[in-house]
């Protein structure tokens, strides 16, 4: 028997959660043949907590960051699946059934869910001011005038710490360095007062000083404003800093979902725990190899049968693994797993 | 910014300081001068000059001076205005040239005009329909245009034109406006004359900016800046145009300088062929005729035309990239 | 125009798993996979073959001696060769029957279908050398010998002024105008390699100059400096002479994109980790450049070649056109298209304008082909 339970049936909190995606779906139907992304995802977030997904490069974490506000490029298509936005705890509305680059997802992105990118340079148009830009977000999502806005831009710049804020708002972006020119892309997207703040590998670029002061931005300002953040990353170390539900991704899939203390504590996937293992630890005994995952990821046009994971599996279970695929199953409190392991079906 | 328009501005002197050198070698290259040709010509009508009479004209008219001597008294003439004698023509350049030069670039900014009226709009909408019907029907024009060098596309639209229309394409004036002062009624009348040539002219160079476009486009769609800006919240529609597009302009801007001096090159062709009242049909003559100041300031004025022109769609192009000054190189 | 250097590490993507197949292939079958991804590509080289093959079989592929004038057999129109004589097969022309119109006094031609010329393969025709040096007379097309009357001739695509067969000169006139154009770009690339190699490699002053020298080629119209430089020829030069200071001074102007791009590729690659590793392992400044950083342009280049030959062809053909490249005799499209100069020719023989469909074919064909190839020479990119 199957059972799919979502994050809040298990705390019981008796509030939908701010954000519910279920069994997301979302391929890429190029000339060499059909890659599959996102195949299957499905994982919560809270209001005011942090999600934090993690996962090797390729394991479609970005792709599903953009399917929940439908910014996929072509040949990228949805296919299928439920992403459930509810603002007040509500029953919420799904989001991939609004009308792509229609009036009312447009007026979700920006305004109720916002971005922040991974390359902070490229992010930012390089004709256009940085002043002009921030102003834009925020006079499409509120009815400021022009030089409301601007005052608005200017305290948000220094609310994210940037020195001179008045100045940088006719400057250009080639013209910050790397830190300040993310801390203005956190100013551009919270400027309207998201509920959720996606966060798509924000500090993989920066170097580890900077990468800490942005984390910092981060939590004191969800502090003051409440929003959730969904965190993207491959680096498990900013996780454990960050976030308060882990999910971990593989090949398309979440494969594991709980609260960071006890992912980290007792992780069930096999993959989990093969991950976290092969992190470099001041306990490890002197001279032993770092254990990695043996083999490597596949090609997502070569998925493996049954369990995605099935060939690197050290708890390979021949009769099933390489035959179906698993659900997540509850593994623990507030923990799921897909994993036969924790029940075959 | 300054700094870097000083720079320009230099290189552009000095790149019209090359033309004139350029011209003033061509026009001396043929073994002989004009004397010499107009000696030829007269014998062929039956009179014969003696040697020492064509010396004399030859010191009338300067030519037994060293080349530098003469390139020095050349330069400083048109310093002051003065392009010199026709021989060909025994009347002053600046009479022979006349509008023609006026009509030239006349002609020349209308087919800039025209380029970026046509080859934009279709450039973005073959970019954002990509693979579309629309797309390749333009893409097969675009290399069409290419293809065909503009002479043989005026002399294949002549050729229809007469047959299908019977309607006589030359000229850039109806009859009673040929020597008529400016009007309004004038400048119409160019304009309804003008625009074969200009599509004649300007096929190339919409092609070129067609897929150029295009090609910038599909690169700048595919950046993260996109994503950021689709995220906030834009509509396509505006989103495209005030970002992908601004940045793909650049590119175009700066091909509009390249084409510039292909534009005055076909105009001369394309007039020869279509018997327009610009440069091109009495350069040729000049250049068969060995006319030396009427070719060289003709060379000149071209040249000196195209390289402004160049420099000033730098100055566009710095207004609408302000990275482009920074290239240190 | 310039490539953007990547400007800075991102984390890998999904494309990229696509780039681990490729990682394994030489340099040499990327490029030949890609470019046979376009089809249209592959058509268009198709074509350009085609054409040369014609340069080297002109004679052999000639009807008459394309020089053959004579002057009351002028601008006949052409006589397509059928290939059924009623019902029976029968390879054949119509003869054509002229007589002097009474009004306008000219010759007026028409297809006279009750005469029939049989043609056959490989036919008898005047003398040539095959490849310059086997002298034969065998044609392609040709007429039977049996039935060779004085009156008797095919004229594929008619005849121009002087009653020369417009489809022999054709194919001659392929000759000249596709050669000229290698000439030309083969020393246009010599140019743009070597100045854009120094300028690129070099940097500083060096390269200052050149730009400047590429500048200030680029903003000069060519046109009326190729037709001044034209008209100096003096008249008793030979057509050779000519042939060659034509090719000599349109690659003066041709050289600079392909200068560009060389340098361009070198100021990126200069500062790039191999570079440097043969510079510390003692490698000379000639060795590094010739052995380490050119062979990753030959692609760049044969792209760049392609697409600059269709500017030599058009170049020499305007020039010859306007009467200031080559002359009669030589033959070239652009000589054959001098006698298309004016509609009222064009209007009562049009078959005049035929030359203009090579030059357009030959031309998209090369953009064609170029194009695949400058997308197929870079297999990292995109």
């Amino acid at each position: 028997m199957n059972i799919e339970q979502t994050e809040s049936e298990i705390l019981n909190t008796g509030t939908e959660p701010l954000l519910s995606v279920k069994d997301l779906k979302t391929y890429f139907f190029t000339d060499e043949g059909t890659v599959k992304a996102v195949d299957g995802a499905s994982f919560d977030v809270q209001s005011g907590t942090t999600l934090g997904i993690v996962g090797e490069s390729g394991c479609g974490k970005s792709i599903t960051a953009k399917s929940i506000l439908q910014i996929i490029d072509s040949p990228g298509r949805i296919v299928d699946g439920e992403v459930k936005f509810s603002r007040n705890g509500d029953a919420g509305r799904n989001l991939l059934e609004m009308k792509p680059n229609g009036s009312e997802i447009r007026s979700v992105r920006g305004g109720e869910i916002s971005m922040i990118f991974q390359e902070p340079m490229t992010s930012f148009s390089p004709v256009h001011t940085f002043g002009n830009q921030i102003v834009e977000a925020i006079m499409l999502h509120s009815s400021l005038n022009n030089q409301e806005a601007h005052d608005l831009a200017v305290d948000w710049m220094s609310r994210v710490g940037i020195p001179n804020p008045e100045q940088r708002m006719s400057e250009y972006a080639y013209q910050f360095s790397g830190g300040q020119r993310q801390r203005a892309m956190i100013a551009m997207a919270l400027c309207t007062d998201p509920k959720l703040l996606i966060a798509d590998e924000p500090t993989t670029a920066l170097d580890v000083t900077t990468q800490a002061q942005i984390l910092d931005l981060l939590q004191s300002l969800q502090k003051q404003n409440g929003m959730s953040i969904m965190f993207i990353t491959h680096d498990l170390g900013v996780i454990a800093e960050i976030a308060d539900t882990v999910a971990v991704m593989y090949l398309g899939r979440v494969v594991e979902v709980g609260p960071v203390e006890t992912i980290f504590s007792s992780p069930k996937h096999p993959y989990t725990k093969a991950l976290l293992s092969s992190v470099p630890t001041v306990y490890a005994a002197p001279r032993e190899r770092l254990p990695s995952i043996t083999g490597a990821i596949p090609h997502p046009q070569n998925r493996p049968s049954g369990c995605a994971f099935h060939p690197r599996c050290s708890s390979y279970m021949s009769d099933i693994c390489s035959v179906k695929e698993p659900d997540l199953v509850s593994v623990g409190t507030d923990q799921q797993a897909s994993c036969f392991l924790y029940g075959r079906d | 910014m300054l700094g870097y328009l000083t720079r320009r501005l230099f290189y552009a002197g000095l790149a019209i300081w090359a033309v004139t050198m350029i011209s003033f070698f061509i026009i001396n290259l043929p073994p002989g001068d004009y004397v010499t040709s107009y000696v030829a010509q007269l014998a062929i009508q039956g009179s014969i000059i003696q040697a020492d009479e064509a010396d004399n004209l030859r010191e009338f008219y300067g030519l037994d001076r060293p080349m530098y001597v003469q390139y020095a008294k050349w330069m400083n003439q048109i310093l002051h205005g003065n392009l010199g004698f026709s021989f060909e023509f025994g009347l002053p350049v600046n009479d022979v040239i006349g509008e023609r030069l006026l009509l030239t670039m006349i002609l020349a900014a209308g087919t800039i005009v025209f380029i970026w009226l046509v080859a934009i709009p279709i450039g973005i909408l073959s970019a954002v329909r990509q693979y579309s019907i629309w797309d390749h029907t333009f893409t097969f024009f675009g290399f069409v245009g290419l293809a065909v060098p503009d002479f043989l596309l005026a002399l294949v639209m002549m050729y229809f034109a007469f047959v299908m229309f019977d309607f006589s394409v030359g000229g850039l004036f109806s009859p009673e406006y040929v020597t008529a002062a400016w009007s309004f009624g004038r400048g119409v009348d160019l304009a309804q004359h003008m625009i074969i040539p200009i599509i004649i002219l300007g096929t190339a160079g919409t092609a070129s900016l067609i897929r150029i476009t295009r090609a910038n486009l599909l690169d700048e769609l595919r950046k993260p800046y996109v994503s950021t800006a689709r995220a906030k919240g834009l509509s396509e529609t505006r989103l495209i145009l005030k970002y992908p597009v601004r940045l793909a302009l650049n590119p175009a801007i700066s091909m509009t300088a390249y084409i510039l001096p292909f534009l005055v090159s076909g105009s001369i062709v394309v007039s020869v062929v279509l018997g327009l009242p610009t440069v091109g049909p009495i350069l040729l003559k000049a250049l068969v005729a060995q006319d030396m100041y009427l070719a060289g300031a003709i060379v000149f004025l071209i040249g000196s035309m195209t390289v402004v022109g160049t420099f000033l769609s730098d100055l566009l192009l710095v207004w609408a990239d302000p990275r482009v000054q920074f290239e240190g190189r | 125009m310039e490539m953007n250097p990547i400007e800075q590490e991102r984390s890998p993507d999904i494309e990229d798993f696509v780039e681990d197949r490729i990682s394994v292939a030489s340099q040499r079958q990327l490029i030949w996979w890609r470019f046979k991804r376009h089809k249209v590509a592959l058509v268009a080289t198709a074509i350009v073959l085609a054409f040369y093959v014609i340069v080297v079989f002109a004679d052999f592929l000639s009807t008459s001696d394309p020089s053959d004038s004579e002057a009351f057999r002028g601008l006949m129109p052409p006589q397509t060769v059928k290939v059924f004589d009623g019902w029976k097969p029968g390879l054949h022309v119509c003869a054509i029957s002229g007589e002097r119109s009474k009004i306008t006094f000219q010759k007026e031609y028409t297809l006279d279908c009750t005469e029939k010329i049989p043609v056959r393969l490989f036919a008898r025709g005047y003398q040539y050398k095959l490849f310059g040096v086997i002298p034969t007379d065998r044609h392609l097309l040709g007429m039977s010998d049996d039935t060779l009357r004085p009156e008797d001739h095919i004229y594929l695509l008619g005849t121009d002024k002087q009653g020369r067969d417009m489809y022999s000169r054709l194919l001659h006139g392929t000759r000249i105008s596709l050669t000229i154009g290698l000439f030309g770009v083969g020393m246009s690339i010599v140019l743009g390699i070597v100045l854009g190699a120094i300028s690129g490699f070099y940097g500083g002053l060096i390269d200052n100059l050149i730009q400047r020298l590429v500048e200030i080629v680029r903003s000069i119209p060519s046109i009326p400096l190729y037709m001044g430089i034209a008209a100096a020829f003096p008249s008793d030069w030979s057509i050779l002479k000519i042939y060659f200071a034509i090719t000599i001074i349109i690659s003066l102007f041709a050289w600079t994109d392909l200068a560009r791009v060389i340098r361009g590729r070198f100021l990126t690659m200069r500062d790039e980790d191999f570079v440097t590793a043969a510079m510390l392992s003692g490698a000379s400044q000639r060795r590094i450049i010739f052995r380490h950083m050119l062979p990753s342009f030959y692609s760049h280049i044969i792209a760049a070649a392609s697409l600059a030959l269709p500017f030599m062809i058009i170049a020499e053909t305007t020039l010859s056109f306007l009467g200031l490249g080559l002359r009669p005799p030589a033959i070239s499209w652009g000589t054959l298209l001098q006698d298309a100069q004016n509609v009222q020719t064009i209007a009562l023989t049009p078959w005049l304008m035929i030359p203009a469909i090579p030059v357009i074919l030959i031309i998209l064909a090369l953009n064609f082909m170029g194009d695949g190839l400058r997308d197929a020479a870079d297999p990292y990119s995109n």
